[in-house]
């Protein structure tokens, strides 16, 4: 087993003449929890489009557990073991929490694309439905539609649906988007949970949350990585400060004591 | 908690011994109809009901279940009819042994040989693109039909005879009371299947593709495979349908292949509600009344159907079905809080907007047949060269326009009032 | 010679007829998204209008009032209706134009009759123009592609030159953006709607009289013009235009030539007998299949190249 579950070489990511990803290093360790953050349009989310297979690569390429990934399709990424919630609330709108999830766990259960066995039949399902349900903290609101919930239940089902397939990589895309400080916390109290001997990849914004739960941070400016290393030494380093912050050597202290 | 609570506290409480109970009192349903209504048009209004039944629920499976609309619905019937008239003349003729019964199999297996044939290619894409495609194919497969006449018997079409071979348990099946039986047996299958179907987790995906497709590879599936799954399911069950019509009419036209055909089934299944199992069963009753019954009554029951429809699209687009619960809702709860009077007044508003249309609808058409005689309506007789009759009628449809949603309000906000004050007593 | 010619003539003549019908069409595509079912049904509006229009105050009049009266229907059934199904997404629309080209049909039939009517081309414009060979060719089409290729003009300089086409070339792809700047984009889609609808009554009423002007005018049409608009990019005026002309080189031209795959393989020596298997498929002239052909070319625009001839928005 390789050290690194997940490797990005030289990708690069282009839409039309624009370029979003130039040319991108990254490598995440197994099981770790890796943060990643940047200042807006950095292209972190398209950093996660890219490695979920929601975009194919312009060039360059993506190794996942040993394997290359960046021409397969998403469906095919997600059986290898690696799922991802979305920045943008995106669950199954007509349909309860429950039967959302269900419909998040069946591919781990081994249920194929089976019409012929009823869903009441299957056990193991909703075993696993009901506990992902309950870690997840919305066992309460099991019956009701995803378009009732509120903002930050929608966010905890996003997340219960990352994890209800048991997949070993997680990514999560600004789980605590939009969220209050108490909600926020509870989020984070959950990731930790659900990402518990897995590895995670977390694009957040909030830097009490990254520097609270992550191993590593990673840096994304302009489509490249330009820092990836402990949150202490990212906190200190001048090309961190200067290109996501932009400041300059004699504002340090002020901006270390804002990034704590 | 077992398997079997888990299922209770989905909506509905459907559990296993309610589901027991609806089946069987479909079955007596099914069973007794026709001893209830017991004249011959009426078995053939019944049988037709059957057959639209399962054409709209086929349907469904593609609009309703998975979010596919399709305007070329018909070709799949359509050709399962064809193969069908072709199965009974050859099955008559001698040439294999298949009764009757056992024809709408042949009927599944053609729509769902023609949904595999082309729908790997045309479920690639989804929306209205996906909507445009099954127009053209729709269309093709109709004007096909013209071009080999030795298939599809030109402008006449292919006849045949439903009562060949031995009779089974004493019935040739001529008599449409046992043609209604036949069909009303393989409805029933038809039903359990497809609303079993809806209880997989293949039916739970369909939901999915519906609901968010985007979502659906990233917990594992291939949306375009769930696609292709779905249209070669509904091919099948509407491939059933057109035998079953096949089987009823003895005939096969090119009409059963035209956008007509495909326009009624999306008309009559998104009538009756495209958002429950049982929404397009009812859109398929209410159609065959509005298709076969109202014309005897009325010329204009076109223009009646059109007007229904475009009510539903723009104030009921989960269909009459998802009127049903909301309808009974209020009814109880104006005889519990006592708001008879503000009830009264909406039913007088309804009832005004539709008389008046009716009326005016009447008018209109009865002016257009150019007949001298007045027209005569519910006994009344309506003079409709003279003023008095559009009079009363525009004026009677202003007053309905006009007080509809201020009656409609004051009893909602009313009887909401009451609710909330009853639910504050009760804390 | 002389048939290809001519044929080139009708096409070009019936496809701009098609493009005066399908650029509303794609207009109100793309600003609304929304596929107009009915706007076929607009066109036979138009022509029942001017028929009716043309036996009480001349053609002429009927040629300014038909368009203008089809337009304010336009105009009523967007503010009406299809604003509030708007809310339940592109698929509740389509549906609604599917029950009003339904409603529309049954309303021509209430008050015209099921059968053609008689809406005649004018006197001043009937006749031959000139003479190809041996066959004419009418005052009437030559007036006809005039006012189609005048229309089109109009509509070019219209969304290029001023600043209410401006606005609504903004508004096809960036509605919210121009409505905070301050216009009223309801208003601008109700004025597209309407204006596109004008122009399927104006194709109506010049259309009307040459085809035939009867219930089942729609239906034909109808279905041909969505080819058109998904053929040529759902979006793209060019493309609406190449379409239609393709188009309507593919249907005049097919439903002349009376060949089959079997001539062509007695032709080249090879004969088939009548008893062989797919003989009946071979012997299929491309003018039986001619009305099919349209429809072919929608199904495998669809699959191989969704987004159309030079469409640039992907559904």
């Amino acid at each position: 087993m390789t050290q690194n579950i997940l490797e990005l070489k030289d990708v690069k990511k282009q839409f039309g003449k624009t370029e979003i990803i130039r040319g991108l290093n990254l490598e995440v360790r197994r099981g770790e929890r890796l943060a990643v953050i940047g200042p807006n349009g950095a292209g972190k989310s398209t950093l996660f489009h890219l490695i979920s297979g929601r975009l194919s690569v312009s060039s360059g390429e993506i190794w996942f557990d040993g394997d290359r990934i960046h021409h397969c399709t998403a469906q095919q990424i997600y059986q290898r073991g690696l799922s991802r919630s979305f920045q943008i609330t995106n669950l199954f709108s007509r349909q309860t929490v429950y039967e959302n999830i269900l419909s998040a766990a069946m591919w781990a259960q081994g249920y194929r694309y089976t019409f012929w066995k009823r869903i009441s039949q299957l056990k193991p399902l909703h075993d696993r439905a009901q506990e992902v349900l309950e870690l997840i903290g919305l066992a309460a609101r099991r019956n009701v539609s995803v378009n009732l919930l509120t903002y930050a239940e929608q966010r905890a089902l996003e997340i219960g649906m990352a994890v209800a397939g048991g997949s070993h990589t997680i990514l999560l895309d600004e789980p605590t988007a939009g969220m209050s400080r108490g909600e926020s916390d509870a989020a984070i109290e959950l990731i930790k949970t659900v990402s518990m001997g897995k590895t995670l990849m977390i694009v957040e914004h909030d830097m009490g949350v990254v520097f609270g739960l992550a191993d590593r941070v990673a840096v994304v400016v302009y489509g490249q990585v330009i820092a990836c290393d402990t949150p202490e030494n990212i906190r200190a380093n001048a090309k961190v400060q200067e290109a996501y912050l932009g400041v300059k050597k004699d504002q340090k202290k002020e901006v270390t004591d804002g990034i704590a | 908690m077992t398997t079997h609570s888990l299922i209770a506290s989905r909506a509905g409480g459907l559990t296993n011994s309610r589901l027991t109970l609806m089946w069987l009192g479909f079955a007596a349903v099914l069973l007794f109809a026709p001893h209830v209504f017991t004249s011959s048009l009426a078995h053939s209004h019944l049988t037709q009901m059957g057959t639209g039944i399962v054409l709209a629920l086929s349907y469904n499976i593609l609009l309703g279940q998975s979010g596919m609309l399709s305007f070329g619905h018909a070709a799949f019937s359509g050709l399962g009819a064809f193969m069908s008239v072709h199965a009974m003349n050859l099955a008559g003729g001698g040439t294999f042994w298949l009764p009757l019964p056992l024809i709408p199999v042949v009927g599944a297996l053609t729509g769902l040989a023609f949904a595999a044939l082309i729908g790997y290619v045309i479920t690639r894409i989804s929306g209205v693109a996906f909507a445009m495609i099954t127009l053209g194919i729709g269309q093709m497969t109709y004007a096909s039909a013209l071009m080999f006449p030795g298939f599809f018997g030109g402008e006449g079409g292919v006849s045949t005879n439903r009562v060949y071979g031995e009779p089974i348990l004493g019935w040739t099946f001529g008599p449409q009371i046992q043609v209604y039986y036949l069909v009303a047996f393989w409805l029933f299958i038809c039903v359990m299947a497809t609303f079993y179907l809806t209880r997989t987790p293949f039916g739970r995906l369909l939901n999915g593709v519906r609901d968010n497709e985007e979502r659906i590879p990233f917990i594992g599936f291939n949306p375009h495979k769930l696609r292709y799954m779905a249209i070669m399911t509904s091919g099948l069950f509407a491939g059933i349908g057109g035998s079953l019509m096949a089987i009823n009419f003895e005939i096969a036209t090119d009409e059963v292949l035209s956008l007509h055909e495909s326009g009624a089934v999306l008309l009559f299944t998104f009538i009756g509600g495209t958002t429950s199992f049982f929404g397009p069963m009812l859109g398929a009753v209410i159609g065959v009344l509005l298709t076969k019954l109202l014309p005897d009554y009325t010329a204009g029951w076109q223009m009646y159907l059109g007007i229904v429809f475009i009510l539903v699209v723009v104030y009921a687009p989960g269909g009459i079905s998802s009127l049903l619960k909301p309808g009974m809702d209020m009814v109880r709860r104006t005889i519990l809080h006592k708001r008879y009077a503000l009830f009264f007044r909406l039913l007088l508003s309804v009832t005004a907007l539709v008389v008046s249309a009716i009326l005016l609808i009447e008018l209109l058409y009865h002016r257009a047949t150019g007949a001298s005689d007045p027209l005569s309506l519910w006994g009344f007789s309506l003079d409709h060269q003279g003023f008095i009759a559009w009079v009363i009628a525009i004026a009677l449809l202003l007053a309905g326009l006009l007080t509809i949603k201020a009656s409609g309000r004051a009893l909602v906000r009313q009887l909401a009032e009451d609710t909330a004050q009853l639910e504050g007593e009760a804390q | 010679m002389e048939f290809f010619l001519i044929s080139l003539l009708n096409s070009l003549s019936y496809g701009l007829l098609l493009f005066m019908l399908s650029s509303g069409l794609t207009l109100i595509f793309s600003m609304m998204g929304v596929l107009n079912f009915a706007h076929a049904s607009f066109y036979m509006m138009g022509a029942y209008f001017a028929y009716t229009i043309s036996g009480m105050a001349g053609y002429w009049a009927a040629f300014i009032l038909a368009p203008l009266l089809v337009g304010i229907a336009g105009i009523v059934v967007e503010r009406y209706g299809l604003r509030a199904v708007h809310k339940y997404g592109h698929v509740a629309e389509l549906l609604y134009t599917f029950g009003l080209s339904y409603l529309i049909l049954e309303g021509v039939q209430l008050i015209w009759g099921r059968s053609a009517v008689p809406y005649g081309i004018p006197e001043i414009l009937q006749g031959p123009l000139f003479t190809l060979y041996t066959t004419t060719f009418p005052k009437y089409q030559a007036f006809m592609m005039l006012i189609a290729v005048l229309t089109l003009l109009a509509l070019y300089l219209v969304l290029t030159r001023t600043r209410i086409g401006l606005i609504i070339q903004a508004s096809l792809t960036h509605p919210e953006m121009v409505e905070s700047l301050g216009h009223n984009v309801p208003r601008v889609f109700m004025l597209v709607f309407g204006g596109g609808c004008a122009l399927a009554g104006l194709a109506g009423v010049i259309g009307g009289n040459s085809l035939v002007t009867e219930p089942g005018m729609a239906e034909t049409l109808g279905t041909i013009i969505f080819v058109v608009v998904v053929a040529g990019g759902m979006g793209s005026l060019m493309g609406a235009l190449l379409a239609s002309l393709l188009i309507g080189i593919i249907q005049t031209f097919s439903i002349a030539i009376d060949v089959s795959a079997l001539d062509l393989l007695s032709a080249a020596g090879v004969s088939i007998s009548p008893h062989a298997f797919g003989h009946s498929v071979l012997a299929v002239s491309l003018s039986d299949v001619a009305p099919m052909l349209p429809y072919a070319l929608l199904v495998l625009i669809l699959i191989f190249r969704p987004r159309g001839l030079l469409g640039k928005r992907e559904n």
